[in-house]
């Protein structure tokens, strides 16, 4: 059973990075006709989605994230101890593009650095392993990057996929000071249930051949993608989710002994507007206390947690704020946290120029 | 039982045109799509308790196999 406690550990800063490039979903209508498009944009509720270029990796939307946040808090690099990298879309497949970051960011080379392989609510994950180093004396700011780019993972002809992830990085200042109060983390995983949301190809299980690339029609629906391409099993995804979710975040209360009424803002992972508001009626949540961006950034995996706090709450999180995480997906894995923000700097989301 | 499940399946998937009996083939419903799947998978978890996989799911076809496999499962 994976429940965390901790105190005193908290955000300093938080800062989000989205690729300059809006794709605009009712006119995303390159391989479907513009009312089946219309028809499926309207069901999901996202309109806009950030995608980035050939070039531009998740690594590099958190390293432009943490330049702008170090730079604003006047952070010194020789006084970051981690850095911990979020992602399912890395640089390469080795080495970890943590240590490249470490370089690239010019931190010095006494630097933990390593990268966390997890999705939907893997910025909980990374949350946990930053918060328990700096339970150590000796840890005092670790740097916690989470980074997707989704939009290279999905087939734009695979339409249960195509109009629904986003691009995204963000980078989070984590420090000690007494104002944090105490935390609390529950974290759960199911790999029996692993292929509701997979790439089955390109890894050591599957490697990559040229076979794995072909393009296939893989259902009755017409839809199209390869084998090195993710899918999702929406409905089981969500059947299983539906159940699992509420029960973790009645036990998160039950764990940490916190009221309910207390909670200032509930952040959820982005997954679709259905899901989300199905929890909202399911744990009778006031919806003025659940930011969402997935109308404006899709589903961007890990990083959506993250990025609904910058793009919706930003300065409220400079007061004392407490808040309910709740992240879910790919794993099956879903955690949920509760925490306190005090005196958050969070800047203006910054755009990174792409083609 | 039966009675109950068809308004249930109506009101989740907010029908108003007809009411929904059990020889009813559901996927042919103008309100059926991918949200409507989503709004009964919500329906079955909350008033029966009851997840039924895509795998099985795809097998069944009126409201009646619906019904008959939530017995089952229940």
């Amino acid at each position: 059973m994976a429940y965390l406690n901790f105190n005193n550990i908290g955000f300093r800063g938080l800062a989000a990075a989205v690729p300059s490039r809006v794709i605009d979903n009712y006119k995303y209508t390159a391989h479907f006709p513009a009312e089946d498009v219309k028809d499926v944009v309207d069901k999901v509720s996202v309109y806009e989605r950030r995608f980035t270029d050939k070039n531009t990796t998740s690594s590099d939307l958190c390293f432009h994230a943490a330049e702008k946040l170090l730079a604003d808090l006047e952070i010194e690099r020789e006084s970051i101890d981690a850095l911990i990298f979020v992602t399912q879309t890395p640089d390469y497949k080795m080495p970890a593009s943590a240590v490249i970051l470490q370089d690239r960011l010019q931190l010095p080379k006494s630097t933990l650095a390593f990268d966390i392989n997890m999705g939907c609510a893997g910025f909980i994950h990374g949350l946990s392993v930053a918060f328990s180093y700096l339970q150590q004396p000796t840890i005092n700011r670790v740097l916690l990057l989470d980074g997707e780019t989704r939009s290279k993972v999905y087939h734009p002809k695979d339409r249960k996929t195509a109009f629904i992830f986003g691009d995204a990085g963000v980078a989070a200042l984590l420090d000690k000071n007494d104002a944090y109060g105490p935390s609390w983390f529950s974290i759960n995983s199911d790999g029996s249930r692993s292929h509701l949301i997979r790439i089955d190809s390109g890894g050591y299980r599957n490697p990559s051949s040229p076979d794995t690339l072909k393009e296939k029609v893989v259902d009755e629906h017409g839809n199209i993608r390869t084998d090195e391409n993710g899918y999702m099993n929406g409905p089981d995804v969500f059947n299983f989710l539906i159940r699992e979710v509420p029960k973790d975040i009645k036990n998160i209360f039950e764990f940490s002994g916190q009221d309910r009424e207390n909670i200032d803002f509930w952040v959820f992972h982005q997954a679709n507007t259905y899901m989300n508001e199905y929890l909202a009626k399911k744990l009778k949540l006031d919806a003025s206390k659940i930011p969402t961006s997935i109308e404006k950034f899709g589903n961007t995996s890990s990083v959506s947690i993250p990025l609904t706090m910058v793009s919706k709450l930003g300065d409220k999180l400079k007061e004392t704020k407490k808040l309910l995480l709740s992240g879910f997906g790919v794993g099956m894995s879903w955690a949920s946290a509760i925490l306190q923000m005090h005196n958050c700097y969070i800047p203006e989301i910054i755009e990174v120029p792409v083609e | 039982m039966e009675e109950k499940f068809c308004l249930n399946l109506q009101d989740a998937l907010e029908i108003e045109s007809k009411e929904v009996e059990p020889g009813d083939n559901f996927r042919d419903y103008d309100e059926w799509d991918s949200l409507g799947q989503l709004s009964l998978i919500a329906m079955l978890d909350d008033e029966y308790g009851v997840e039924i996989e895509s795998d099985d799911f795809k097998k069944l076809v009126t409201v009646q196999d619906l019904i008959n496999e939530v017995k089952k499962r229940s």
